[in-house]
């Protein structure tokens, strides 16, 4: 259906990356997604998961659901890969889900922002610079991953563009708000890390009571908005 | 009440087969290092394979029973010893009121599996058992146990060959395919950057041994030795992984992920550790030394599927078995 180029491999003997092109991209993103969805809603009985990422997706399966009808000595890898490939070629593939549109309350105080000032130095932009330019765009979730439920989102305006921190946190507080090259993200839990933290926010970003236990979604969208410190902790 | 943590061991959690369909919330899977010994325990006492078991290491706990149970016990072997006399792993015992199970040396191997036959009363979270300690979910509360804790049966049993005078007894069957840590053969398939190192870290990783350093957790084991090098400077964009996928860090070394890595990783993927032989790394410990062999995936998935085979054969067999000597009261 798409002319687009297409690989797939081996992960090992139980798992197979479907790769798209290899490109952080909002297009590249959303066929992953579009794909995410429509193997999701077939519910083969040999798929135990299905990870979309940036440009990438993985599906984890049990070799032994696998029929081999054809009775050929083919891998059980090949057999899947054939499936696969039809799949993406027969059928008409939309997006499913619907975009979620998601408005995230950060506060940039002082406090919650330990490496605001950095970033200020090394931009050579104000600290209101800074979030304002932040709070600019809309972000999506390209995948979900490192700790559960933390968002790799982009990607960020190039003026704030920043490393990862050479030495790493051995702690970060949940709810920080991190810079990683293009990348931003939040952390659910308190963890170690080396993203730059520019802000907190106060929602809970993992509730493991909830079928849904992650508050952002592969392909959600994502704007922040800023709070002061009295909304943050009144939330 | 029913089983009593009398002293914790470092680290015993509830585990099973993993907690699959929710990695795409960055939830990983978990579930037993292990996963042969962990499900051949289950199988001799004709239990689904993937029922939970508790995962236990050494130093290891000791536990008191309050009520009767019979339980099996594989993987490492640390010298279970119950009141004060050594059993055999790989053999079903039963075990009377009162008794006290302990382990006492550790011989070989890293990690041992007790699977309990009347089950126990823990938390199922997104269709597993597996104790995940980040989202302080599954299993015991979502946490290792510790001293003190008590864990419901969620059945009662009664056994129709104990002799008086008896406090416990083994039942009469037994596996030999116990023994999987004997070599430090570990089979591999190529990634998808193996490519991206040199000719001579490609060799390196063929020939040279390597050993498993003290920075090796549930999470992953890292690799001492090698120095291994890409051909050029790759940035990576994110994508999963699985459990035995081998990564190159930046700094030349080399980390396996285990049972409890994370979902994604950004690190090139130069191998992967077929599955078969997963359970032969989970039994090394830091200091052990390992050795990589090249295998293909259609080897592997032979392997894989013939391990499944008897796993569920030996299962259906001590199911009959079991049933013959016991009853069971819901």
């Amino acid at each position: 259906m798409h002319n687009e180029k297409l690989s797939l491999f081996a992960l090992g003997d139980s798992a197979m990356v479907i790769q798209f092109n290899n490109v952080i991209s909002l297009d590249v993103n959303e066929r992953v997604m579009m794909l995410y969805d429509k193997l999701k809603s077939l519910e083969l009985p040999h798929i135990k998961d299905i990870v979309p990422a940036f440009s990438s997706m993985t599906i984890h399966y049990d070799i032994s659901l696998i029929k081999n009808e054809a009775g050929n000595d083919l891998t059980f890898f090949e057999i899947l890969s054939k499936e696969v490939k039809q799949i993406i070629e027969k059928e008409s593939i939309i997006r499913i889900e619907k975009y979620n549109k998601i408005k995230v309350p950060v506060c940039f105080n002082e406090k919650f922002a330990p490496d605001l000032n950095e970033i200020s130095t090394k931009a050579n932009l104000s600290r209101n610079k800074i979030i304002d330019i932040y709070l600019s765009k809309t972000y999506r979730v390209f995948m979900i991953g490192f700790l559960p439920g933390f968002p790799y989102m982009g990607e960020v305006d190039e003026r704030i563009v920043m490393p990862r921190k050479m030495q790493p946190r051995n702690f970060v507080h949940s709810g920080s708000v991190g810079i990683a090259g293009k990348q931003t993200g939040i952390y659910p839990f308190n963890s170690p890390g080396g993203w730059q933290i520019i802000g907190r926010t106060p929602v809970k970003l993992f509730d493991k009571n909830s079928s849904s236990p992650s508050f952002f979604k592969p392909g959600d969208e994502v704007e922040f908005y800023s709070i002061n410190e009295n909304e943050f902790a009144n939330y | 009440m029913s089983l009593q943590i009398i002293k914790s061991g470092i680290l015993d959690t509830i585990q099973d087969c993993g907690r699959y369909g929710f990695q795409h919330f960055g939830i990983n899977t978990g579930g037993s290092m292990d996963q042969f010994s962990s499900q051949l325990s289950n199988a001799l006492l004709g239990k689904p394979l993937n029922d939970p078991v508790i995962e236990i290491h050494f130093p290891s706990p000791k536990m008191f029973f309050e009520k009767e149970t019979v339980l099996c016990i594989c993987g490492a072997d640390l010298s279970p010893f119950i009141n004060e006399q050594l059993i055999p792993i790989g053999q079903p015992v039963f075990i009377g009121k009162g008794c006290v199970l302990e382990f006492k040396k550790n011989n070989y191997g890293a990690r041992v599996y007790i699977s309990i036959l009347n089950g126990l009363q823990i938390e199922e979270w997104l269709n597993s058992f597996s104790t995940n300690l980040k989202a302080e979910a599954g299993g015991f509360y979502g946490k290792a146990l510790k001293t003190g804790d008590r864990l419901n049966y969620k059945c009662e049993i009664k056994f129709k060959g104990l002799q008086s005078g008896q406090t416990f007894k083994l039942l009469p069957w037994s596996t030999n395919k116990i023994n999987h840590f004997s070599n430090n053969e570990i089979r591999f398939l190529e990634g998808a950057e193996w490519n991206l190192m040199t000719f001579d870290s490609v060799e390196k990783f063929k020939n040279d041994e390597f050993s498993i350093s003290k920075f090796s957790d549930r999470m992953g084991y890292r690799l001492i030795g090698g120095n291994l090098k890409t051909k050029k400077e790759e940035s990576m964009i994110s994508s999963a992984v699985s459990f035995g996928t081998i990564q190159l860090l930046p700094d030349g070394q080399m980390i396996i992920l285990m049972a409890d890595h994370q979902t994604t990783g950004g690190y090139p993927r130069i191998a992967n550790v077929i599955t078969t032989d997963l359970p032969k790394l989970a039994q090394k410990k830091p200091g052990d030394v390992i050795k990589f062999i090249r295998t293909n995936l259609k080897s592997a998935e032979e392997k894989l599927l013939m391990q499944k085979k008897y796993l569920i054969e030996l299962q259906h067999a001590c199911k009959i078995k079991i049933d013959r000597l016991l009853d069971v009261i819901l």
